[in-house]
C-alpha cells in the first residue's frame, strides 16, 4: 500500500516539471520564451524587452505555461498551461487580447492562419475552439466561450496544427494516434468529419510541424515521437510516407538486456525557405538536422550538430531570417535552487538551406554576444546573462524534464501481481461495516 | 443425486461448448484503465489469418527465437480480398456475432470486448461451433480490445456496413457520462470506420440511456434515422433484442427495450436536409 501511496506522489510531483519553451516570430520581429509560468519576450524589431500588458493585474499565467507559439502569419500569439487559462495576444502592441478559461490544463494550443480561430486542447484529450472574430454581432455570447470541436478518447493531446491551406487540423497524442480532420467555417458546431488517421508510430506522438515550399504549398505532416523516430505523412490519405530513425543515426539508442531505452523526439521545426527540418532528441547535446526530398518524399540526415557543452534543447524555433532558436531548461526541478532555468542559442547560417555541403554555409552557433539584439536578449529570455556556473542545473532540468515526459506519457507496464495489488486498493469498493 | 452434478470440466462434455460459469466477470470494465493486450499499429497489421483461418490459410514461418516473422496466403488458393465487415462493439458472450454468422455466411465479422475472461469464452465458444459444424461460423471471430480509443487501429476508413452497440455500459453517474461508448465525440470516429450508407445498430433497456444515443444520433451531421419501413425490412433488427444473453434476460424480466438505429450519410445529403 505504502509502495502504491509513493509512487502517485512522485507522479504528481514530477508532473510539475515543465519544459522551458521558446518561439520566434515568423518575420524575427520578437523571440518569447516560457519558463515555468513566467512569459518572457523580446522586442527584436524595437530592440527592447517587452512588458506584456494583461487586465488581471497580477501574474500573467498562474502556473506552468505548456504552449505558446505566433499564429496567424505573426499578427497574435498564443500562451496556455497548467493554470487552465489561455491568453491571446496582439503582436503589436502586446496587449492580451483575450483570456479563455479551459475546463482541464491545456497542453496545446494552435492559431489559424487568417487569425479568426484559436484552438485549444487539454489533458482529457478534447480540442476546443475560440473565436476571435469581435465583429459577429448576432451571436456575441456564443462566440465568447471556448465550444468542444473534437475529442480523442481519453488521452491526452500533445500537439496540434492547422495545415498550410487552413482546411485541416491536425491532433496527436500520447495513444500513438494523430487524427486530420477536416476544419469547418463554422467550427463551433464540431468538426465532425474524419479525414485520415496518421498511423505508424509505436509510442506517444509528441510533435508536429508541417514542411511546404511553393511547388508542394499543401504541404507535408511531419511527426516526432517517443519511439525516436521522425515521420513523414500524406494528411490526405493518412499514409505514412517514410521513417527516419533519428535516436538510431544518433546513437542514442541504448538497450540494458532486455530494455531498449528510446530517446523520445521533443522539438520539429521546419525552415520556412527549403526543405531542411530540426530535431531535438532527449539525450542529444544539440540539433539534428534532417532533410526532405519532396519530389520522392523521403527523409535523410543531413548532419547533427553538436554544442561544446550541455544543450539538450526542449524547444525549437526558426524565423525567415535562417536562424534557429533553441532553449533549454526546465521549471519545479525538485531540489533545485531555482523555480525555473532557461538557456538560449542561437544557430545561424541557413539562409542558403540547401546547400549545407559547401563549407561557406556552415550553421553556426552564435556567440552570445552576435545574437540578434545582443545580450540584452539573453538577459530578457534566460532572466540573467550568463549560465556557465550553472551546467549541473542544467543538466539536471533536463533530466527531470525527460522523466517527466515518460511518467506523463508512457502507460506504466504493471506486472500481473502488482496489477491485482493496485486494484485491491481501488476506492469505489463499499466498506463492509 | 450424483446424476445431477455436472462434472467440474470448462468445457460442457455434452454440448462441447464452453460453460459460462468459468468465465464470470463483472458486468462493467473500466474503460480508462490501460490495459495490456497488443493492438495493430495500422488496419494494415491485424492478422486475418489469426481470425479466419479458413479465408486466409497461413504458412507461419518462425526464425531461431521462436518468433512469428511471416504469414504468407497459401498459394494455391490466391489472395482472399474480404475485409472485416460488421463489428459488435461490446460483444459480450458472443450471441449476436453466433446468430448472425449464418444470416450472412460470406460476411467477416469480428467482435470487440474489453473483459479478458469475456473474450476467452467467446474465443472457445466459435472454436466449439466450427468443429461440430464444419464450414461454418467461419467468418466470425473475436478481439480484446478497447473500442474507444483502438476502433481506427482495426478498421480502415468506410470499412465498415455495420455497428452493432447493444445493451452498452451505462455509466450512470453525470460526470461519467462522457466515458459511454455513445457520445458526439466518439460518433465522428464510427462516421469514419462506417461507408456511407452504413448502419450503426443500438439497443438499451436503460431509458435514460436510450434518450441519450438518440439525442447523440440525432444531433450528429452524419447520421439520419432509419426509416420505419426499413426496420421492419431488416432482418438484423429483430436480432438486436432476441440473440444476446442481455436481451434474453430484459425479456424474461418484461423489461422495455429503447433502440435506435441510424445510417451513416455523407456530407452533402446532410447539407441539403
Amino acid at each position: 500500500m505504502a509502495e502504491t501511496t509513493i509512487d502517485e506522489g512522485e507522479t504528481n510531483r514530477e508532473m510539475e516539471v515543465a519544459p522551458a519553451l521558446i518561439a520566434v516570430h515568423p518575420l524575427e520581429k520578437s523571440v518569447a520564451v516560457a519558463a515555468g509560468a513566467e512569459l518572457r519576450v523580446f522586442d527584436l524589431e524595437g530592440d527592447c524587452p517587452v512588458t506584456l500588458l494583461d487586465d488581471s493585474g497580477g501574474p500573467l499565467h498562474a502556473d506552468s505555461i505548456r504552449a505558446i507559439r505566433f499564429g496567424a502569419k505573426g499578427r497574435l500569439f498564443a500562451s496556455a498551461g497548467d493554470d487552465k487559462l489561455v491568453k491571446i495576444w496582439t503582436t503589436d502592441s502586446w496587449r492580451c487580447l483575450r483570456t479563455v478559461c479551459s475546463e482541464k490544463r491545456v497542453s496545446a494550443v494552435a492559431i489559424s492562419h487568417d487569425g479568426l480561430f484559436v484552438c485549444f486542447a487539454d489533458k482529457f484529450g478534447v480540442v476546443w475552439v475560440v473565436s476571435l472574430d469581435e465583429e459577429e454581432g448576432n451571436q456575441p455570447l456564443v462566440n465568447k466561450k471556448a465550444a468542444p470541436i473534437l475529442a480523442h478518447y481519453c488521452s491526452i493531446i500533445t500537439s496540434l496544427e492547422f495545415s498550410p491551406d487552413g482546411r485541416f487540423i491536425i491532433s496527436a497524442d500520447r495513444d500513438f494516434k494523430i487524427r486530420v480532420t477536416m476544419f469547418p467555417m463554422k467550427p463551433f458546431k464540431g468538426a465532425h468529419e474524419i479525414q485520415s488517421f496518421c498511423l505508424g508510430h509505436t509510442e506517444f506522438v509528441s510533435c508536429l510541424a508541417f514542411l511546404c515550399t511553393p511547388d508542394y504549398s499543401q504541404g507535408f505532416l511531419l511527426s516526432g515521437g517517443g519511439d525516436s523516430t521522425v515521420r513523414l505523412w500524406d494528411i490526405a490519405s493518412g499514409s505514412l510516407l517514410h521513417t527516419c530513425e533519428v535516436g538510431a543515426q544518433a546513437e542514442l539508442v541504448e538497450s540494458n538486456g532486455d530494455e531498449v531505452c528510446h530517446p523520445a523526439v521533443t522539438a520539429i521545426c521546419t525552415f520556412p525557405v527549403g526543405s531542411l527540418i530540426a530535431v531535438a532528441i532527449q539525450s542529444l547535446h544539440g540539433v539534428m538536422l534532417l532533410n526532405c526530398d519532396l519530389s520522392g518524399r523521403t527523409l535523410s540526415v543531413v548532419k547533427v550538430v553538436s554544442m561544446g557543452d550541455v544543450f539538450i534543447a526542449t524547444s525549437l524555433g526558426m524565423s525567415s531570417a535562417g536562424r534557429l532558436w533553441m532553449v533549454t531548461g526546465a521549471s519545479n526541478i525538485h531540489g533545485s535552487n531555482f523555480t525555473s532555468l532557461a538557456r538560449v542559442k542561437v544557430l545561424a547560417g541557413f539562409e542558403m538551406s540547401n546547400n549545407l555541403d559547401s563549407s561557406e554555409n556552415e550553421p553556426c552557433m552564435l556567440e552570445d554576444a552576435n545574437i540578434p539584439g545582443g545580450e540584452k536578449v539573453l538577459e530578457k529570455l534566460q532572466g540573467c546573462v550568463s549560465l556557465a556556473k550553472e551546467e549541473k542545473a542544467l543538466a539536471a532540468a533536463t533530466e527531470a524534464v525527460k522523466i517527466a515526459m515518460r511518467n506523463l506519457l508512457i502507460k506504466k507496464q504493471y506486472s500481473v501481481d502488482k496489477r491485482e495489488l493496485r486494484k485491491k486498493s481501488r476506492n469505489d469498493r463499499k466498506l463492509k461495516q | 443425486m450424483s446424476q445431477n452434478n455436472k462434472p467440474n470440466t470448462k468445457i460442457s462434455n455434452s454440448t462441447r461448448l464452453p460453460r459460462k460459469r468459468f468465465y464470470r466477470a463483472r458486468a462493467h470494465s473500466n474503460p480508462l484503465s490501460d490495459s495490456h493486450f497488443p493492438v495493430p499499429i495500422t488496419p494494415l497489421n491485424v492478422d486475418y489469418s489469426l481470425h479466419y483461418p479458413h479465408f486466409f490459410p497461413s504458412y507461419k514461418i518462425n526464425n531461431d527465437n521462436d518468433d512469428v516473422t511471416s504469414t504468407d496466403q497459401a498459394p494455391s488458393l490466391g489472395v482472399c480480398s474480404k475485409k472485416i465487415q460488421f463489428a459488435d462493439i461490446g460483444c459480450g458472450f458472443g450471441g449476436l456475432l453466433v446468430n448472425l454468422a449464418t444470416l450472412f455466411p460470406e460476411t467477416l465479422m469480428i467482435g470487440m470486448e474489453l473483459r479478458d475472461k469475456v473474450t476467452e469464452y467467446v474465443r472457445e465458444r466459435i472454436l466449439a461451433l466450427r468443429e461440430a459444424n464444419p464450414g461454418q461460423y467461419q467468418n466470425i471471430s473475436v478481439v480484446r480490445t478497447n473500442s474507444m480509443k483502438y476502433i481506427p487501429n482495426f478498421f480502415e476508413k468506410g470499412q465498415l456496413l455495420k455497428m452493432f452497440f447493444l445493451f452498452p455500459d451505462p455509466h450512470f453517474k453525470e460526470k461519467n457520462h462522457r466515458r459511454r461508448v455513445i457520445s458526439p465525440h466518439l460518433l465522428d470516429e464510427y462516421a469514419y470506420t462506417l461507408e456511407v450508407g452504413g448502419i450503426i445498430y443500438t439497443i438499451t433497456d436503460v431509458e435514460e440511456l436510450g434518450e441519450w444515443m438518440k439525442a447523440c444520433l440525432e444531433g450528429h451531421p452524419l447520421f439520419e434515422a432509419i426509416t420505419e419501413e426499413e426496420l421492419k425490412a431488416d432482418p438484423v433488427v429483430k436480432l438486436l433484442t432476441s440473440a444476446t444473453e442481455e436481451g434474453q434476460k430484459v425479456a424474461r424480466n418484461g423489461g422495455q427495450t429503447f433502440q435506435a438505429v441510424y445510417r451513416r450519410i455523407s456530407v452533402s445529403e446532410e447539407e441539403s436536409r
